[in-house]
């Protein structure tokens, strides 16, 4: 279709007032990496099935390869740049150095941002694999990263009294 | 990795403006609530559509209201609310599993009830890309003439996966609908027709506004059961909601709703059973029950042999379940 209109939308990235220009359909992911060079966010299968390109949009986790960019409008997101710093890591990221909970890579991402999504719920540790469910990992057999999350959470609740 | 074509969005501000679209565009438009369905099929080729109608905006399609003696659920609202809304916990829990179960939690976010119940159909063939599927020409659903799944059969027989359609029909829900017409009411289970090309039944331009569920008497008990290879992310292969009820320990009525089989759920009335007891002989002639009156296709994976086994299982387990009813 030769019309094809591009929007402006304005949203919230990690804590900082975003602009960008995009087509309305144009999918968050690419939005992120290409556009917007945020390139943490990585790209699984694109029919949301993996969970690879997992954010949190208003708080909750979704599949940003099905968010049609307008969708961001005034959204507030987190992508896997806004958990943790390399100087101060977050506490998922800290279990899953311990735990060796990442072989390839590609899913890490994804499970780091809806494990912290889960930190924050306070979710008892023993629903910690049926919530990490739309997040596929074809390498580790998921004991490691589901025992990183489960200590995740006992840390997070433990610091915070 | 397949990409999406260029599409056209409107983005209406409420329900009367979104009908109007609908009418403007006629059938090249294509509604979008959580796009978790419709993007991943309009990218496999599985339907088209050259403008998109997107509900996000539309106030009137959400929320969850007790009312009247009824749960009344706005169409647009998201499975992840109504697996955990109070209300819908208190007097539809098997909804709220059923909305628990449907594919992950990203998912769950996004996608809607209404997307829910009219979640297109899919089969082993029909759930490939446009390229993959051109190989042997197509198929019925898809610019082809010959089914692969049912060699021979002239209906399409994709399989409707909605969690969420079985335990609402087993409900006795109900659906308001807004067209160029006006508005009209529907029964759920007359929502479906039987040829997975054409299965959900709504004038063209129509919009699925909300879902009315009769609030169920305190001897009215609905069990859901999906059967999947995996415990995530998966469509069910097998599904069955079995609704039963019970006054001073004996069944007066009951409905049960199969999904995963065919394009429409199949529903079956077990008011012949009226006056037996909730036991364990019970399930297992209902289980029987079941056995004898479904035919699992080759439609969907695993084998249909199997899958008829497997509802037998899933519907004495159901009824075990629910043989736990204070009398």
């Amino acid at each position: 279709m030769s019309h094809r209109p591009v929007v402006r939308i304005s949203c919230t990235i990690n804590g900082v007032a975003r602009e960008f220009k995009a087509p309305p359909m144009r999918r968050l992911i690419d939005v992120l990496r290409d556009d917007l060079g945020l390139m943490g966010t990585k790209e699984g299968c694109g029919e949301g099935e993996c969970g690879a390109c997992s954010i949190l949009l208003g708080g909750e986790p979704v599949n940003s390869c099905l968010v049609p960019a307008i969708q961001a409008q005034g959204a507030d997101i987190t992508t896997i740049e806004g958990i943790g710093s390399p100087g101060l890591r977050h506490a998922v990221q800290q279990a899953f150095l311990d735990h060796g909970s990442a072989q390839c890579g590609i899913c890490t991402p994804g499970m780091v941002i809806t494990a912290a999504w889960m930190v924050e719920k306070k979710l008892p540790a023993d629903e910690v694999a049926r919530t990490l469910a739309g997040n596929l990992c074809r390498c580790t057999g998921y004991s490691a990263i589901i025992e990183a999350v489960q200590a995740a959470i006992v840390a997070a609740q433990g610091s915070r009294g | 990795m397949l990409r999406l074509s260029p599409l056209h969005l409107h983005q209406p501000r409420d329900l009367a403006q979104a009908v109007a679209l609908l009418a403007e565009h006629g059938p090249q438009a294509r509604l979008i609530a959580g796009g978790t369905d419709v993007l991943p099929s309009l990218k496999l080729g599985q339907t088209q559509a050259g403008v998109l109608v997107s509900l996000r905006r539309v106030p009137e399609l959400l929320g969850i209201d007790l009312q009247d003696g009824q749960l009344r659920i706005g169409a647009g609202t998201r499975l992840a609310e109504i697996a955990t809304d109070a209300d819908v916990l208190a007097h539809l829990p098997a909804l709220a599993h059923a909305a628990s179960r449907v594919a992950s939690p990203q998912i769950r976010n996004m996608g809607t009830l209404g997307g829910n119940l009219c979640l297109d159909t899919r089969c082993r063939f029909i759930n490939q890309s446009d390229l993959w599927r051109e190989a042997l020409g197509g198929c019925l659903k898809s610019h082809g003439s010959e089914c692969h799944v049912v060699p021979g059969g002239q209906n399409c027989v994709a399989a409707l996966s909605s969690d969420t359609a079985p335990v609402l029909i087993a409900y006795g829900a109900t659906l308001e609908l807004l067209g160029p017409q006006g508005t009209r009411e529907l029964a759920l289970v007359d929502l479906y027709g039987a040829d997975g090309r054409h299965h959900v039944l709504l004038q063209p331009g129509e919009v699925l506004v909300a879902v009315r569920v009769p609030l169920p008497g305190p001897g009215t008990r609905v069990a859901y059961r999906k059967w999947a290879v995996r415990k995530s992310i998966d469509f069910p292969l097998v599904s069955v909601a079995v609704r039963l009820d019970v006054a001073a320990g004996r069944l007066t009525g009951g409905t049960l709703a199969a999904g995963a089989l065919n394009p429409r759920p199949r529903v079956l009335d077990l008011a012949k059973w009226a006056g037996r007891a909730v036991d364990a002989d019970l399930a297992a002639e209902l289980g029987q029950f079941a056995f004898d009156r479904c035919r699992p296709l080759p439609n969907v994976p695993y084998d249909a042999e199997y899958r008829r086994e497997r509802l037998a299982v899933e519907v004495r387990r159901a009824v075990l379940e629910l043989g736990v009813i204070p009398s």
